[in-house]
């Protein structure tokens, strides 16, 4: 009776494994989403100069803080030479039409006259821009796709991040309830 | 001389694997490296061990994406601020998360990851000795016949 049962702990080892694998294949989670390991903590310290006349670039003054709340920032990493960044840009710039949000934008990698050009040509709904060439600066915020959006609370928490283009649905499932938490002053 | 309808192409898929794994890893351009040898050493044994997060299984050593050598960079820049290997290491999790290490790290997470493979290797290598007992104890040494099994 043992020697049967025996038996059947390898079919049993894999029909356990097989279960977990499955999970995780189904659940739909990307296995190559690297989750930021910023959330929770304050705006990193980098400052970024201006990527136009104008307009100014940002630095950690410029969120607020728990002692002297702000706005809640969307900080959207884009290049030029970035398709998805394009695709999403529609998206962006309807969000920053949204009342209570503030957007930064984040240049990084690319070539001020070709980031002009691309503002230019599809609209500029930023209130500020960092302009970033060497990427050094993202390596603090721990970019390492293209695009990345950040959420940040009034109190200059980061509160989420999303790798890749932003869409309305993702927008209305993570972005829209989070915004909604800092407008009832819950959340930060 | 008869050879088998293998023999060539064998040949040629032994040649290109030869020459694949002889291939070296991606090397850092000349500018990119430290003048000081000891300090570029550590730079390119701790690069093996971090991960490019572009292209997720290869180490920045090997990558040729820009983050990796933007990383390999940074690793460089931190080692000349005169950061131990532990500090670099620390520098990049800190903005990157534990995934940006190729070795995971020891923990109560990781306990499962680090130990799973021992644990099987010991659950089956003890089941083949209790089988072995088991039929050593069986068909003595004076017996050639089969046990119960049909097994000699």
């Amino acid at each position: 009776m043992t020697r049967r049962l025996l038996l059947l702990l390898p079919l049993l080892l894999f029909l356990v494994t097989a279960v977990y694998l499955a999970r995780q294949l189904l659940s739909g989670r990307d296995p190559a989403h690297v989750p930021s390991a910023l959330i929770g903590k304050s705006v990193p310290e980098t400052i970024l100069p201006p990527l136009k006349a104008g307009k100014p670039g940002f630095a950690r003054v410029d969120f607020g803080t728990r002692d002297f709340p702000a706005d809640p920032v969307l900080v959207n990493v884009f290049a030029s030479w970035c398709v998805p960044c394009r695709a999403e840009h529609p998206y962006i710039s309807a969000l920053g039409r949204l009342e209570g949000v503030a957007l930064y934008g984040f240049n990084v990698k690319d070539e001020r006259k070709a980031a002009l050009d691309w503002l230019q040509e599809l609209g500029d709904p930023y209130a500020r821009i960092g302009f970033d060439p060497a990427g050094r600066n993202a390596v603090e915020w721990g970019v390492y796709g293209y695009p990345e959006t950040f959420l940040i609370s009034p109190e200059g928490i980061v509160i989420y991040k999303h790798v890749g283009p932003l869409h309305p649905e993702l927008i209305e499932r993570e972005i829209m309830p989070r915004l909604r938490d800092f407008r009832e002053g819950r959340g930060g | 001389m008869n050879r088998s309808v293998f023999f060539l192409p064998g040949c040629i898929l032994l040649v290109l694997f030869v020459g694949i794994m002889a291939s070296p890893a991606v090397e850092s351009a000349p500018s990119d490296m430290l003048s000081e040898p000891k300090l570029e050493a550590r730079a390119r044994a701790l690069a093996k061990d971090i991960r490019c997060l572009v292209c997720q299984n290869q180490s920045i050593d090997d990558s040729d994406a820009d983050l990796a050598r933007d990383l390999r960079l940074l690793v460089r820049e931190r080692l000349l601020a005169g950061d131990s290997d532990d500090q670099v290491r620390d520098y990049l999790v800190a903005r990157y998360g534990a995934y940006v290490l190729m070795t995971p790290p020891w923990g109560p997470a990781t306990l499962l990851l680090w130990l799973g493979p021992g644990l099987i290797f010991l659950i089956g290598a003890s089941l083949i000795v209790l089988r072995v007992f088991r039929s050593g104890r069986r068909t003595g040494p004076e017996t050639g016949a089969a046990d119960a099994d049909g097994r000699p």
